[in-house]
This record gives structure tokens, sequence and C-alpha cells, in this order.
């Protein structure tokens, strides 16, 4: 397939708007190609397949969304079509929705966010039914109690051999950790309250498990950093919390070219205030540090007004929104491992603390001045479902649309935060970085967000003509572009067309498989098997996700060994 | 040996089973209840696919069966697909896809069980907890309206009111067990308190215990529905000091007056017990995997039961799109019957219209409903004979073991051979 005549926007490659046939064959990007299949670009705007970092797109929490709230499926009703099956759902769509909805924004890849490594054979049930994109999850590690055993102990190469074989056992792609020692305690209706708070039991403190889970993040060389929902998140003040734990991290090594944390819907940490009254945005102080240092990306979380629904490994968190929303609640605690929650909830403009929360994101956005450090996310869909991240576009490239806006929230707005000050447009380029190109390198995804010989033939046409718009002004047009893209591509197979998806094939699922030093797993398992013996409801011979659970998989390779070569 | 062998009869899904196979069949259960020892051993089978010629059930092939059942379902303008409780998500998936190619409805026997669970959970949510939790954690146990010494005999020991975990090193002798009835059960025996109450008072009494936790003593009248209110204030103060409880409640909960309003109402008990203590809550799912048939409707369509896909996108409205309301207004033209005996477990007027429609029956055993089936495809038995994916009542996945070798089709690859068939029919009109 040629693509022919695009206005290309590569800018992993240095490519900011360039006019330039793209070659795809087998798959992948190519230099030249004898295929005769060609798609007419002429004038139109180019760009990598969209990459979501971090998104909540599988798993026992969006199906507990979904099947408490059959208000939410009655939304975004399509019927079955010769190519699709029948969509429901809108911010907990059902599996082909969540597929079909991602390739007409152009978007080819998205990774799940958060799955315990006992429940992951679920994520991985609901991840194969998601038809088109690539895919991922995270596996979190936060409130284990091997992980905060081996921390306790400081024996960081059994903690490393563990992640390795939580990893495995979860077909995970990378360490998430959520509100750490949080969903531990959480087991006994507590909560840690700062980094240096002990876990009730277990003697050591989130700031010690966020350390020695990002070392051994690095002596396994994994292609993605310790991924990080921060103590203290969606409450006043935190962002404290937040600075604090980032300047824990600092004196870390990465062992790949990458960040060493990255954090998670960073929105939802960058509150000040000592409650809800004297709420407001520490967006500025946030974004001053992520611009003067360079351990750290961030996805935004941005939230936008209307139905959501939270749901996070945050068990806490959700028992509180619950309370102060009077909102039906779920919750699942997980044994060993984990805890979560879920609250539908409604984000209202005129709430003063919903109108702030939305300035957050977009100064978070507009203020940290490397793209390559902000994801743009509400992290779906906890802000917003993901079909709605063309408005942040529009809002990030349009003071006026902004402006516009403003006028319409609560007029804190304007005193609790500094978003009606900040001049700033992005351009096509930061766009492009925001959503698949940064996205792609911070995941260490090799072959995509970019679009140079070799990479993963995903590719998003888009009804924009960079020339003609101005995107400061017809911001309505950007936002209806990126909507719907012109043509989308993946893995050099069109699917979707003017919004209209015309081929379902099935993406590829990544996950790493990371090698340690045989004695480390050998220590680690003993322990182990003393724990299933007496405490794990289910059998160690039972625990592991199995190869039939994922039809395509895509072994990332790392560990250990790696690093000793590198080192020599 | 096969070790670590999952059992395929109850929502406990034990994992701990050992089994001896010989000579290509299972020759001893080791590890297993009586009631799950016995599903795995097996029993009479349904030997070959059948069709009903002039009254009599017919041996056929199964490619003759699923030719007629692929005839039925198009013939039929309101089919419906019910049952799913018994096999495994991967035959629920190749269901779901053939309900939606004829547009039926995909229902399971949750309608007739913890449908009204289902309906709660949309109301209010579920606090829930996966079972290793309970059994680590869990010093007070309630079971209301359930029976698991006899439904579940393994519950109390592996799970909760008799398990030993990291917090619970002393097992029953560390915890306190209040059993909520209308019958002095064999559950009621392990109980430190039993509460028996009035049939269909459950709602009244669920009522009380919210008061009572939320410090409104006075307001309650000395006996409620025939409970004296001491007895209640003994139950509440024991919610209220748990340091992490656990509510299991049955259909004794679901099926009495007041249903899915009864447990919205414990529900709630439970959410608001969170303001003091560590409080879960749990279904107690009766077939192996009457759990997953809802996970997997969910994820495919949004809504885990009652699923009607007549309009080409999923309706779902229980009452109307249920299956025993869908048989009970005569609106059912025709039914594919999978893993479950509606004819023994459905209401009268369902089953009587059932009679009179054509069903396609596929199960590996005989029961009432072949009675009045025209087509009957004999099934291997999930969790013996095939692998695949069952959720216990707590929502954990796990993978079913293939345990001996069958010549029957699974439920999986019947339903493919409907669905080619069915493919074939539509090409050739
Ligand atoms: S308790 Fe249930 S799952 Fe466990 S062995 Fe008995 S029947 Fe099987
Ligand atoms: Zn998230």
């Amino acid at each position: 397939m040629i693509i022919k005549g695009g206005v290309v926007y590569d800018p992993a490659n240095g490519i900011y708007g360039e006019e330039m046939d793209l070659c795809l064959e087998g798959g992948r990007i190519v230099e030249e190609t004898g295929e005769k299949d060609v798609i007419d670009a002429r004038g139109l705007m180019v760009m990598p397949g969209g990459v979501d970092a971090h998104s909540h797109i599988a798993g026992p929490k969006i199906n507990s969304g979904r099947i408490m709230r059959p208000d939410d499926s009655r939304m975004g009703v399509e019927p079955r079509t010769g190519v699709c099956r029948p969509c429901t759902g809108y911010t907990v769509p059902n599996c082909y929705a969540i597929g079909y909805r991602y390739a007409r924004m152009g978007y080819t890849t998205a990774f799940e966010a958060a799955t315990p490594i006992i429940e992951s054979r679920h994520t991985h049930e609901e991840l194969e039914e998601i038809p088109i994109l690539d895919k991922g999850a995270l596996t979190l590690f936060g409130s284990n109690w091997t992980v905060m055993e081996c921390v306790k102990e400081n024996d960081l190469a059994k903690l490393a051999a563990y992640v390795a074989w939580g990893l495995k056992s979860s077909r995970g792609y990378g360490v998430k950790i959520v509100n750490p020692g949080g969903g531990e305690a959480w087991g006994f209706g507590a909560n840690v309250k700062g980094l240096h708070d002990p876990v009730p039991n277990f003697d050591v403190t989130p700031a010690e498990i966020i350390k020695g889970l990002a070392r051994a993040n690095e002596m396994l060389r994994l292609p993605h950093s310790i991924h990080l929902h921060f103590n203290n998140l969606g409450k006043p003040g935190n962002y404290t919390t937040a600075l604090e734990t980032l300047d824990l991290l600092k004196d870390i090594k990465a062992s790949r070219m990458r960040q060493v944390v990255h954090i998670a819907h960073m929105q939802f940490s960058a509150y000040g205030g000592t409650g809800w009254r004297d709420f407001d945005s520490k967006a500025p102080e946030i974004a001053d540090y992520m611009n003067k240092n360079n351990h750290a990306t961030m996805d935004l979380g941005q939230i936008l007004f209307g139905s959501a629904t939270t749901m996070t490994a945050d068990a806490p968190l959700e028992y509180a929104n619950a309370r102060l929303l009077h909102q039906k609640w779920s919750n699942c605690d997980i044994e060993l491992e984990e805890s979560s929650g879920v609250v539908p909830i409604f984000y209202a403009r005129m709430m003063p603390v919903n109108a702030i929360q939305w300035a957050i994101g977009l100064e978070l956005a507009l203020l940290t001045k490397d793209p390559w450090k902000v994801l743009l996310t509400t992290d779906n869909p906890n802000g917003s479902p993901f079909v709605n991240y063309p408005e942040v576009i529009a809002l990030l490239m349009s003071q006026a649309k902004r402006a516009e806006e403003i006028s319409r929230v609560h007029e804190l707005v304007t005193k609790r935060t500094a978003l009606p000050s900040i001049e700033r447009e992005m351009d096509w380029s930061e766009i492009a970085i925001m959503t698949r190109s940064a996205s792609a390198r911070i995941l260490g995804l090799e072959d995509k967000g970019h679009l140079g010989p070799g990479a993963d033939a995903d590719v998003a046409v888009y009804d924009i003509r960079p020339d003609e718009v101005d995107p400061s002004v017809d911001h309505a047009l950007v936002k209806k572009a990126f909507t719907t893209a012109r043509y989308t591509i993946k893995g050099g197979v069109l699917v979707a067309r003017d919004g209209q998806i015309v081929a379902a094939p099935q993406g590829r699922t990544y996950w790493v498989d990371a090698e340690v030093p045989q004695a480390d797993t050998e220590r680690m398992m003993a322990d182990l098997k003393d724990k299933f013996e007496k405490y794990y409801s289910v059998r160690l011979g039972n625990y592991m996700v199995q190869d039939e659970y994922l039809s395509r998989p895509q072994v990332v390779r790392a560990g250990t060994r790696a690093r000793v070569e590198v080192a020599q | 040996m096969i070790e670590d062998v999952i059992c395929s009869f109850c929502g406990c899904l034990c994992d701990d089973l050992r089994v001896e196979v010989e000579e290509g069949k299972v020759a001893k259960v080791r590890g297993a209840c009586r009631l799950g020892a016995s599903k795995i051993m097996g029993h009479d089978r349904i030997a070959a696919p059948m069709i009903r010629q002039k009254g009599e059930l017919v041996e056929v092939s199964y490619q003759e069966a699923y030719d007629r059942a692929a005839e039925i379902l198009a013939a039929a303008r309101r089919p419906l697909l019910y049952g799913w409780a018994s096999t495994v998500n991967e035959a629920h998936q190749k269901g779901i896809l053939l309900g939606e190619e004829v547009g039926g409805v995909v229902d399971s026997t949750a309608t007739v069980c913890h449908g009204p669970s289902i309906l709660g959970i949309e109301e209010k949510g579920l606090a829930g907890a996966t079972l290793g939790q309970v059994k680590n954690r869990a010093d007070v146990i309630v079971f209301w309206g359930c029976n698991p010494s006899e439904a579940h005999p393994r519950h109390a020991l592996r799970y909760s009111s008799n398990a030993c975990g990291k917090f619970t090193a002393e097992g029953r002798s560390c915890k306190k067990v209040i059993v909520v009835d209308v019958r002095r059960t064999r559950t009621a025996r392990n109980a430190d308190q039993f509460l028996q109450i009035q049939p269909g008072t459950d709602y009244e009494i669920i009522c009380a215990l919210r008061m009572l936790v939320a410090g409104k003593d006075d307001l309650l009248a000395d006996e409620i529905c025939g409970i004296q209110k001491a007895d209640l204030v003994k139950v509440a103060q024991t919610l209220k000091n748990a340091r992490f409880g656990a509510l299991f409640f049955g259909l004794g909960l679901t099926h009495s007056r007041g249903r899915y309003k009864n447990v919205d109402n414990a529900l709630s008990l439970v959410a608001e017990l969170n303001a003091f203590t560590k409080f879960v809550v749990m279904t107690m799912r009766g077939h192996y995997n009457v759990a997953g048939i809802g996970q997997v409707l969910a994820w495919e369509s949004g809504f885990p039961m009652s699923v009607d896909f007549s309009r080409g996108a999923p309706y779902f409205n229980p009452g109307e799109t249920s299956a025993a309301d869908l048989l009970g207004r005569k609106e059912a033209d025709a039914a594919l019957i999978i893993a479950a005996d509606p004819a023994a477990n459905m209401p009268r007027a369902a089953v009587e219209w059932l009679a009179k429609i054509p069903v396609i029956q596929i199960d590996p055993f005989e029961n009432p409903t072949t009675l009045l089936a025209e087509v009957v495809i004999p099934s291997a038995i999930a969790g013996v004979e095939v692998d695949g994916t069952a959720y216990r009542m707590d929502g954990m996945a796990l993978r079913m073991r293939k345990l001996v070798e069958t010549s029957f089709h699974s439920d999986k690859e019947i339903l493919q051979g409907i669905l080619d068939s069915l493919r074939r029919l539509k090409d050739d009109n």
C-alpha cells in the first residue's frame, strides 16, 4: 500500500509536516513497495496510529462498571454490521465498541493500565475480544505481599525475580504501582496517609515499595519504567506527595533511554488546598518541577464535563468517592495483591471542584514545556471516555476555545487556576507527540509511534489540510477531524474510512518476558509456594495465565542478564 | 494422577482436586466433596444426537442434528438461547455470536436464581472481595438465606467460616458466624448466632439492622417481625465490631418477598458497615460457571443477562427480555437450551410453553428438558472432557482442565456446527 501525498507528522523522526509518500508492506513501513494499492492523502495530515499508554479497557474493573451501569450500556448503541459486532456503552463500552471507536479516531494501540496478577486471565479474555488494536496490560505490584516482604528484607534480586515471574504469570507488560501499600491497608478498611506511613502488618513504607520496585524495574531492563499512581491521589493538598515522591526517584538510573517513572493521570495529584473549600490548582508547581527535571513523564488524566466512571486499584479513594457523591459503589479486594473500586461520576461545569480539575489538566499540558513528557489521556473512563480526546486536542490548540469554555464554567477557575492567563497554543507536531510518539517512546514500543522504515504500518490520515487550517480559530474543525479519521490503517490493513469500520483484524498483545538468574527465582519460589499453600485460594498450578489466552502474543524480552552485558 | 483439577459442579470452583485416570476414564476423584466427585465421575450420558420423529427421538449424526437445529433457529422469529451455567466461557462466546446472528434472546439461568442479585447490584454496586481475602481476614461471617453445608460443601473450610489464613490462623475459633434463615439448616448448626426469621421478612430485618448500625436503636420496636430487638442488637454489634466481615447470601434472600429490593437492602447494609469497619458481600452462585456467562455477556453485549439481539444491537429489559417471561408470555417460538434444565427449574407457565415450541437441547446428560426437546445434541463435559474458562462466585477466572479424551463434540464445536449450517442455509436462500 502507498499513502500518497500526505502531509506527514512524524516527530520521532524529525518530520514536522512534510509532504511525502508512505510505503506499507507486510505490516511494516518500508522504503519502497511494489504494491499497487494507493490511498490518496493529497494535502491531508498523516500521523502514526494513535497510542494510548494509559486507559482502562479490559478486566474485572471495567466489567463491574458495565454490570453496575446498565444506564451507560443503553447509550452508544450500534447494531451489528457485516464487519462489526454490535456496540453498547459510553463510559464503559463493550469490547467491540472499544476497538472500533479507537480505530475511528486513528488510534491503533491501547494499553490497559492496571491488572492484578491473579485477575489477569479475565483481563486477557477481554483484551482478546477488543478488535483491531494492539494492546497490552500493566501489572499491579504496589500492595503485593511478596513485593513488600522482599522490600522489607532488602532483597532486590528476589524482588526482581518476583516481578519477572509476576509479569510472566499475568502476561503483563510493565510494573504498575497504585497507591502503594494502600491496597493492603484497605484489607482492613484503612489506608496509608503518606510516603512514610508504614503499611499495617508489613512494616514497610510506600516510599520503600516505590523505590524497591523502581530499582527492580531497572535491574530487569524493562521496556517501560514503573508506572505510578501516587499515594493520596484525588485529595486536596496532594501535590506535596507528588513532588516528594518524584524527588525520591531522582537518583535512580534508567537502564534504557527513557524515564525512570511514568506518573499516571497527573491531574488527580496536582491539588492544593487543605480541603474541598479552599481547593486550588498546583499545576504550575508540578509543571515547574517537570521542566527542571528529566527523570519523569506523565499522562494528563484530563477530566471533561459529563458522565464518567471512576475505576481504580485505589479502593479507599473509590470508597471516599462513593461517600462524597452518595453514589453506588463497587469494590473488589484481591487476596495478597491489591484492592479496587468502581464508582460512576458526573463532572459538572458549575461545580467549583470539577471546574478546577478541568483547568488543572489543561494547565499541566500547557505549562510543561516538553511535549515528550506529557501524554494526552483522560485516564479513560475516569476523567472522561476516550472518545472525547479530540475535545482535549482542540482545547490545547486554541486559546479562543479555552476562553469560550472558561466563560461557561464555574467562575472560581479564574481565581484558583492559572489557565485563563496561559497563551500557549499547541501545534500539530506537539499533538502528534502527545497522542502517539511520546506514548510509544514512554512505553518502550520501538516499532510504534513513528513512521520510519521498519515501524509497524499503523497510520492515521486526518481530514485536515495543515496549510489551510488555523487550529486557533478553526477548533471545531480540528475536533471533528480528530474524532473521525479519514483513514485508519492498522498493520497495513485499512480498518476505518470516514468513521466506517471496513475491516476488524485481530491485534497483538504485548507482554514482557524478563530473564533472571535461576537461583533468584528458586529462592523466590520457595517463599511463594508457602503462600500458595497457606494463603491463596487458588493453587499455584492454576495461577499463571495460559498461552491459550493470547491468540497473537508479542513477546518483548528483557532481563538482568542483558543489563550485565550492557555494563561490560 | 492429575493434580490441581478444578471441580465443575458448584460456584466454589475448588481447584485442588486430584483425579486418577485409568484407561481413558476417570477412576478416582480425591479431595472433592460428594457433589463434585459424583459430577466428575459422571453418570449416564446421552449416547448420540437425536431428532424427534413422530414423537420418538431417533438417533442421527451430529451434522444432521446441526442442520435441523439451524432450520429451527432460522425459521424462528423470536428464538431464545438459554442456559449456559454449566459450560465454559468459550461456549458462551460462540453462543452469543449465534444469538446475534439469529436475532435471538440470550439469557442464563441467573434469571431464575441470582437475577435479583444482579438487579440489586445495578442499584447499589457490590462491595466484594476474592474468596482468598475472606479466608485470610474475615472474623465475622454471615450466611443469609443460603445453606453452604448442603449446596457448597467445601465453602466453609476453604474460604469462609472455618478457613485458616494469614490473619485468621486459628480458623473457626477466631471467627463469629451468624446464620439468618427461615429454617434451621445444617449451616445453622455451625452458627454462633442463628436468627430464624419468618418467611418474607428479610427486608424488614435488614432495615432494622441498618437502623441499629446507624445508631437509631430507640426508633425500633421491641419486636420486629417476630424477632426480639435484643437479638438484632447483638447481631448489629457483632457486625460493627468485626475486623473484617463478609456477608454471603443465597436464594433465600433473592427469592423471598421483596426480591431484588432485599438484595439492594443487603448491599446497602454492607456499604454502610464500611463506615465502621471493613465489610464485603458476595452472592453464593450455584452452578460452577453461572458467574461466567454474566461476565461474558457483559463484556460482549454490555449487559449481564436477558440480552435481546432482535434489533441488531443488544437490548436489556429484565421482566421483558428474561427467559421465563418470554416463555410465559408465549413469545419465544423456538428455544436452544444448553447446559441447563428449564423443564425442572422454570415456572410452570414457562415450561408448558416450552413443551409447545421446538426445543434444541445441548447437554451431556438427559434431564426433564430432554423429554420436550425436538433436537437433542450430546456434548462433551466441560471441565472433564474439555478445557476452558470458568468464573468462581467471587469473579475469579480459572482454566478448567481436560482430564480425559472424548468422541463427543464440545459445546463450542456444536454451536459452531449450528452456526455453519445456519450460514449455509442463509446463503442458499
Ligand atoms: S464445594 Fe463445590 S466446587 Fe468444591 S468440590 Fe464440592 S461441588 Fe465441587
Ligand atoms: Zn488509570
